[in-house]
């Protein structure tokens, strides 16, 4: 007696299961289709790192003070500057992260004194070249259209 | 039932062979090697080789600042990282005798708590995946999604957190982040239900792991098995309950213990375990006080000379992290104790006598996380 | 005319060769895909969509890629008959599919009266080359699946043929046109419900669909494969179209046990409304239990090996021998008045 119970629970279990299924068959699909489509970043996703601009000046706010540089637990930034005529700060002349190396962990941002440095929201950045491992990001900042 | 012990598998026989479980097995989930010496279908030893992963965290310690490891405690387990993170933040902060905020440590309670939730959906679909079932893991994916999506808002970040810091977290939570809390806590009761149909009482399943994989509550002893596995064998052990850290002890949940010490009774305990987190968060989220989220660190960390400890309950056990600082601003030595370890250690022991499949849904059981083993 | 008049059966013949063995290859491509997009669905993803609309050219991409992979014969494997393996998985599936009355004009190219029989000799040959395959790739992995292929099929056999015999004794024919054309257009005529001969003849459906499902080592008895177990059990060391033609057996195989059970139980090509061809019906009911393995597939896990010659001998063999008795008894019982 026991085991025909257990057969027919068996079964209910097994025909609820199925039942399961087929309503979540029948309801709409929640992936994206990823490339085609994208779901927007939050706030504070935490992309690769690049350098602020100043609203009024125009230019990056980096001392070069390489700060940055020794809070980084993976040595993934390079930093160099110099102290332009007129001006009570240095200006970053390199800045230079190694990408493949870096583990996003934000220490380079919680140590600038000058807020000089954020996160971006890329993502997409696989590649079969070595183009991370030596990000200029001076550079980077120099292609970047000023924000009005 | 063919129960294992009416086996050959006792009886010495040359005719056994051996039979390499990995490092690129489906069922042992990134690269653990086990070395089986089977007969026949039996396992008469079961070998476990740790270390195709190891990146040795606990050595890197030793050679970075206090605040430069904190990225790699997110990556020994990195499905439970928020723990992780608390038991070394902890450990740091019990030797500088930091105070925390309030309110960080809320957070610290959430984040947590929905961590461990996303750690044991991941664990319970890729359970019921060695199992040969294949939808449930991405129902689970579905509703982890959403935990991974509150936590992305707050930390950036979808895996390696990296969230909490010496004196409390780096960045508030906003009320959006409180509310999808609430959303999901209401929306994750009834897909515990749905689980429990789908997959809980189906009869294969049952069949798969009831009686199997015995752990008592002795072997858990001398293995120093813990988590889950431990509270599977009838030991309400559980470091938020019995040692208290952080504000745990302001809130009310239990510790869910089953007596059977099989598999069904580990995949019991962690199911429950979702619900007791729930509650845990229901209550912090309605409980959070306003305030600072940062307490008074000095700007340059050096810690006392002495020895220094912190456990909390990850989602696979009592991770303990014991730093040792010899008075300079690197650690002399960071020790992981991890849970995966020990309770990987007690499979060669259990498995005896296990037909394959049967160590398959065993090893499921301990919810292993490779990397966690090999630190 | 009359010059090809002798000819004509041969050519029939023929065509109906080509024919099957088009359906067969076209079917199993295709029913990947079915199986992919309905794992899909069941999880709430799209499933394949890159290749064509819908992912509709993916098998042929699929089928491209394994074919362009260099066949690998492992060191120290008996080459003859691992290359030998998919093969025998695959011939057989299409002897069986020949014998298949797909309407009522189109008919296997002989109406075979014994239909019956040889769809289940062929059918047992697919064990065979799974343990052949399993066996000449050296592996252990492999081994082990083999061993288990032999065990689950013999277990799953005897239950199956029972089964049959009701069936056999029920329709008093083996000619599977003719078991066909008893059966009425409508369900209630028929075998699934002819309960007046056998009250149980439900339950001797369902146990004939979960053989089906052992036998053709689908889930949830895939212990073949098992692939959280035995990576891929028997087909661990096929690469390229060697595992594709696996691959190919493996839905053929679902194809021939979904055909029988429709020709068995759910009333062939007979339709109950004149609509279109009886064809049509049957690939209705065919591909309604096709789905049906998918279903199943996608929502159990896989049973312990014990668990499985459990559930053949100690719950499946004594319920279809139940059955036969029953039907015998239900059969002389006009007798006893
Ligand atoms: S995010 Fe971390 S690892 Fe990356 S550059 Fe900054 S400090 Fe270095
Ligand atoms: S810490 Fe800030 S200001 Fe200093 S070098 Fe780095 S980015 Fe520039």
């Amino acid at each position: 007696m026991k085991a025909v119970r257990e057969v027919l629970s068996g079964t209910k279990s097994l025909l609820v299961g199925m039942r399961l299924t087929l309503r979540e068959f029948f309801k709409p699909t929640i992936t994206v289709q990823y490339p085609h489509q994208t779901l927007p970043m939050p706030e504070r996703f935490r992309g690769h790192i690049e350098l602020r601009r100043d609203p009024e000046t125009g230019k990056a706010l980096c001392t070069a003070c390489k700060l940055c540089e020794r809070a980084c637990p993976s040595d993934c930034i390079l930093v160099d500057g110099v102290k332009l005529e007129g001006e009570k700060k240095k200006s970053v002349t390199d800045y230079h992260l190694n990408f493949t190396q870096c583990s996003l962990c934000g220490a380079c941002i919680e140590a600038c004194p000058s807020d000089a440095i954020q996160f971006t929201k890329r993502y997409n950045l696989a590649s079969q070249t070595n183009d991370y491992r030596n990000m200029d990001l001076v550079q980077r900042f120099k292609d970047q259209p000023e924000k009005k | 039932m063919i129960a294992p012990k009416e086996s050959t598998a006792g009886t010495p026989s040359n005719e056994t062979f051996t039979l390499n479980l990995g490092p690129q097995h489906p069922a042992t989930h990134g690269v653990l090697r086990v070395k089986l010496t089977m007969d026949g279908e039996y396992i008469t030893r079961a070998e476990p080789v740790p270390g195709y992963i190891h990146r040795m965290h606990e050595k890197m310690g030793e050679n970075r600042t206090w605040a430069q490891y904190l990225p790699n405690t997110s990556r020994v387990d990195y499905l439970s990282a928020m723990t992780y993170t608390h038991a070394y933040v902890g450990a740091v902060e019990r030797a500088l005798k930091l105070e925390v905020p309030l309110r960080a440590e809320f957070i610290r309670v959430i984040t947590s708590e929905l961590n461990r939730i996303s750690s044991h959906l991941v664990g319970w679909g890729a359970f019921v995946m060695d199992l040969g079932g294949f939808t449930p893991i991405l129902y689970a994916f579905d509703d982890r999604e959403k935990i991974l999506d509150l936590l992305e808002a707050v930390t950036g970040s979808r895996l390696t957190y990296c969230y909490y810091r010496f004196g409390g977290v780096v960045a508030d939570v906003d009320t959006a982040f409180l509310e999808g809390c609430k959303a999901f806590v209401k929306h994750m009761r009834p897909r515990l239900d749905f689980y429990r149909a789908l997959v809980t009482d189906n009869i294969i399943l049952r069949k798969r792991l009831e009686g199997i994989g015995m752990v008592s509550a002795e072997m858990c002893r001398r293995y120093g098995a813990c988590g889950p596995v431990l509270r599977g064998s009838d030991v309400a052990y559980d470091v938020r309950k019995n040692e208290p850290y952080s504000i745990y002890n302001q809130f009310d949940f239990d510790i869910p213990h089953y007596p059977q010490g099989d598999s069904m009774a580990r995949y019991n305990v962690r199911m429950d375990e979702i619900e007791q987190s729930l509650r845990i968060i229901d209550q912090a989220v309605a409980k959070i006080p306003e305030g600072p989220i940062m307490g008074k660190v000095p700007r340059v960390l050096k810690l006392p000379v002495g020895d220094f400890c912190y456990a909390t309950e990850a989602a696979r056990g009592r991770l303990l992290v014991r730093v040792s600082s010899d008075g300079k601003d690197t650690p002399y030595r960071v020790r992981l104790r991890t849970p995966c370890f020990c309770n990987l250690s007690l499979f060669e022991e259990a498995s005896k006598g296990m037909l394959l499949p049967d160590a398959i849904a065993f090893m499921g059981s301990l919810d292993l996380v490779i990397p966690d083993i090999d630190r | 005319m009359s010059f090809f008049e002798p000819y004509l059966p041969a050519v029939r013949l023929l065509i109906f060769l080509v024919g099957t063995v088009a359906f067969v290859g076209l079917n199993a491509a295709y029913l990947v895909w079915v199986e992919r997009k309905g794992a899909g669905r069941f999880q709430r993803r799209p499933g394949p969509m890159e290749v064509g609309p819908q992912g509709l050219l993916q098998p042929l991409a699929d089928g491209l890629k394994l074919m362009s992979k260099q066949l690998i014969v492992p060191p120290g494997a008996d080459a003859t008959l691992f290359r030998l393996a998919p093969a025998m998985v695959i011939a057989p599936a299409l002897m069986c599919l020949a014998t298949i009355p797909y309407s009522e004009s189109l008919l296997a190219p002989r109406n075979l009266n014994i239909g019956l029989i040889m769809v289940f000799a062929f059918g047992s040959i697919n064990v065979m080359a799974i343990m052949l395959g399993g066996w000449a790739s050296r592996n252990k992995y492999a081994i082990i699946s083999a061993a288990r292929v032999v065990s689950q099929n013999v277990a799953y056999e005897i239950p199956m043929l029972l089964v049959v015999i009701t069936i056999l004794m029920v329709t008093g024919t083996m000619n599977l046109n003719d078991i066909v054309k008893q059966q009425g257009p409508y369900f209630w005529d028929w075998n699934l419900f002819r309960v007046w001969e056998n009250p149980l003849m439900p339950v001797t459906f369902v146990i004939f669909f979960i053989c089906m499902l052992a036998e053709t080592n689908r889930a949830p008895f895939d212990m073949a494969e098992a692939e959280s177990e035995l990576v891929a059990g028997a087909f661990t060391e096929y690469a390229g179209m060697g595992f594709g033609v696996f691959f190919m057996g493996e839905y053929a195989n679902i194809l021939v046990g979904c055909s029988l059970a429709t020709v068995l139980f759910l009333g062939g090509w007979q339709s109950p409304i004149g609509l279109f061809p009886g064809v049509w019906w049957f690939f209705l009911k065919l591909y309604a239990l096709v789905f049906t393995v998918v279903w199943i597939r996608w929502t159990f896990p896989r049973t312990q090996f014990y668990g499985l010659l459990n559930l053949s001998w100690k719950i499946l063999i004594p319920i279809s021998l139940v059955t036969l008795l029953l039907t015998a008894v239900v059969m002389k019982l006009p007798l006893l008045f």
